[in-house]
């Protein structure tokens, strides 16, 4: 249905070829701001998987002998009160960021979908459960939910990402509910009905695919939000256990002490949180007008 | 063309539709969708029903599909009783009646090809997979009049009138005995509309299935139909060969539906009308006859007593008072 539309104003457009690069090029220019949010997570991303060939030194090895170094040409972005590389740590730390972001949202959206399909297809007393644990998990603030997770869990990463995940159950099972709702009465799932299908298959083959397009934007969107989580929960000191580099962590341990003597080190990872972020939801911001036909002016 | 034998046969179905409200969510109502229906379909024959929007014609559709529970009443197809059997008992069953919705746009899922689309049914019942599956599709593409090369579209690709060839296609698939048409050409263009009745005719003609026509459009239901029903709030009021309703429509709903059926000459003068105002409300219909309180003829007994279907002639049966002697409204 979103595809109908956008072939359309493609055409419109001039782009007569619905060719991949074409369409590509095309949504770019439609939507700058799209487009530099895509750029951003695309270093955010090439970053972390290069990390040990772009960082130049160890980020967890101390040096005493350089211990709070105003960036300079050895340094980039200085080093911390241990001696460590501030460049290579921020390096380092996108990989917690993306495995962080990318896990707990993969986590968090697969048990979401798995609910909201279940409640919203089967309805009855299944839809009812589901939806008054959900109403549990609603009331709860995310970051609060979170802190309590990793409290009762230990701080560790898969921790983390189960901690980051489980605020996110209820937004996506909520809204792959709605759809499914919505679905549920084309005829399509009527005419799938009547040839005789499963409910299984029907719910699978019919209804899922077509809840995708908002399920991907929700994604996108809570990937930035969970990279903050991170930074939120590592600042608080429940997040990635030292030594290893995390944002929020960074933020944490210099705020306090350094930040008069030694700015760099609360500079930098705030501005590597702020961008991977910002890079984020100004992709997914485009995504859903992208693919939601009434955000389109 | 009409065969003497029984293919489907529904006596009084009814469906009613609970209407709760306040804080308790208790029953204060109930919306009569279909209050007691009964006809029978012969193999090979097309039933047109007609009436009002909701009179409860896609009700007695999907009743018959078995994709609502109907209330009470009961639906035999072949001979057998279908109305309570459960999803696997009717599984088999399901292969005989197929379904083509009103609206092409909604009833293809967006994200299947054309050629997946029409072939999933062949899956679901293990009729064909692989090769012949898709040799298949190509054949029943080539049937409903599309290139067998367009499988590989995606249903936005098509456009309306295409699209309700593969809704076709995926429902000639199973090689039912009855397909339902729930009002299929009534979202088309009017050129469109006559291509498809056409080519659902010659589907007829040439696998011998039976059709239960469900149109508001009465020069489409005269084209198709080898007899009609109208219905009118959840009832049907008249039924009859085609030929004899509309040269000699008893029931008052009928004649003024007829008689609004527009002609195509500006210089025939119309008659004035016969009916105005709105369907009454379904949840509660009007006692007696439904049709009471838009009737030119209706007389004290018709608010009290309800009118059953009775023969008056050859196949022609109407449910109302003024056929019961000799009278006829004129």
């Amino acid at each position: 249905m979103d595809a109908i539309n956008y072939d359309i104003e493609l055409k419109r457009a001039g782009a007569n070829s619905t060719h991949g690069w074409r369409k590509l090029t095309f949504l770019a220019q439609r939507h700058m701001l799209g487009a530099v949010g895509l750029v951003i997570m695309l270093i955010f991303v090439l970053t972390a998987v290069s990390a040990d060939f772009i960082s130049r030194f160890d980020p967890l090895s101390v040096d005493s002998t350089h211990r709070l170094a105003a960036p300079d040409a050895r340094h980039w972005m200085g080093t911390d009160s241990f001696g460590r590389d501030v460049w290579s740590r921020i390096i380092h730390g996108a990989r917690i960021s993306l495995a962080v972001g990318i896990g707990s949202t993969a986590l968090g959206s697969s048990i979401g979908v798995i609910i909201g399909l279940a409640s919203g297809y089967l309805s009855g007393w299944v839809d009812l459960v589901f939806q008054r644990l959900i109403d549990i998990l609603q009331a709860l603030p995310l970051l609060v939910l979170a802190l309590v997770m990793t409290a009762a869990l230990g701080p560790s990463l898969p921790n983390v990402i189960i901690a980051i995940a489980i605020p996110l159950i209820p937004i996506v099972a909520r809204v792959i509910r709605a759809n499914t709702l919505a679905l549920r009465e084309l005829p399509f799932v009527e005419a799938a009905k009547s040839i005789g299908m499963s409910e299984m298959r029907i719910a699978l083959r019919h209804v899922l695919p077509n809840t995708l397009a908002p399920l991907i934007v929700l994604a996108t969107a809570q990937l930035g939000s969970a990279i903050l989580t991170e930074a939120s929960l590592s600042f608080l000191g429940l997040g990635i256990p030292e030594p290893y580099p995390s944002w929020g962590r960074m933020l944490s341990e210099s705020a306090a002490e350094y930040v008069r003597v030694a700015p760099w080190l609360v500079i930098f990872p705030g501005v590597a949180i702020s961008l991977a972020v910002f890079g984020t939801n100004l992709f997914g911001d485009a995504l859903r007008d992208i693919l939601d036909p009434r955000q389109r002016g | 063309m009409t065969d003497a034998r029984v293919l489907l046969e529904i006596s009084d179905l009814v469906k009613h539709y609970p209407v709760r409200g306040g804080i308790l969510r208790r029953k204060v109502g109930t919306v009569h969708a279909v209050d007691g229906v009964s006809f029978t379909l012969g193999v090979g024959e097309t039933l047109g029903l007609v009436g009002e929007s909701g009179c409860g014609k896609s009700t007695v559709a999907r009743s018959i599909l078995r994709l609502i529970e109907p209330t009470s009443g009961s639906i035999r197809l072949n001979g057998r009783d279908i109305t309570h059997l459960g999803k696997a008992a009717l599984r088999p069953h399901r292969r005989s009646m197929q379904i083509v919705f009103q609206d092409p746009f909604a009833s293809l899922n967006p994200r299947m090809t054309a050629g997946d689309i029409v072939g999933e049914p062949l899956s679901v019942h293990g009729m064909a997979a692989g090769g012949k599956k898709r040799q298949r599709v190509a054949e029943l593409f080539e049937q409903v009049g599309l290139r067998p090369d367009q499988t590989e579209n995606y249903p936005h690709q098509f456009s309306g009138g295409q699209r309700q060839r593969i809704c076709i296609a995926r429902a000639l698939s199973l090689e039912p005995s009855l397909i339902v048409c729930d009002e299929p050409v009534s979202a088309l263009d009017v050129s469109i509309q006559a291509q498809v009745i056409n080519l659902l005719i010659d589907l007829q003609r040439k696998h011998g299935f039976s059709y239960l026509f469900i149109a508001h459009d009465l020069a489409v239901v005269a084209h198709i139909s080898h007899r009609v029903a109208v219905m009118y709030l959840g009832r049907i009021v008249e039924i009859a060969e085609k030929a004899e309703l509309f040269a000699n429509p008893r029931h008052p709903y009928t004649q003024a539906l007829l008689a609004s059926v527009p002609v195509a000459n500006p210089k025939i003068k119309r008659l004035k009308p016969l009916v105005d105002g709105d369907v009454p409300s379904p949840i509660n219909p009007p006692s007696g006859c439904a049709f009471h309180t838009r009737c030119r003829y209706v007389m004290e007994r018709c608010k009290l007593e309800t009118p059953v279907l009775v023969e008056t002639g050859s196949q022609h049966r109407v449910a109302c008072f003024l056929n019961e002697g000799t009278g006829r409204p004129s």
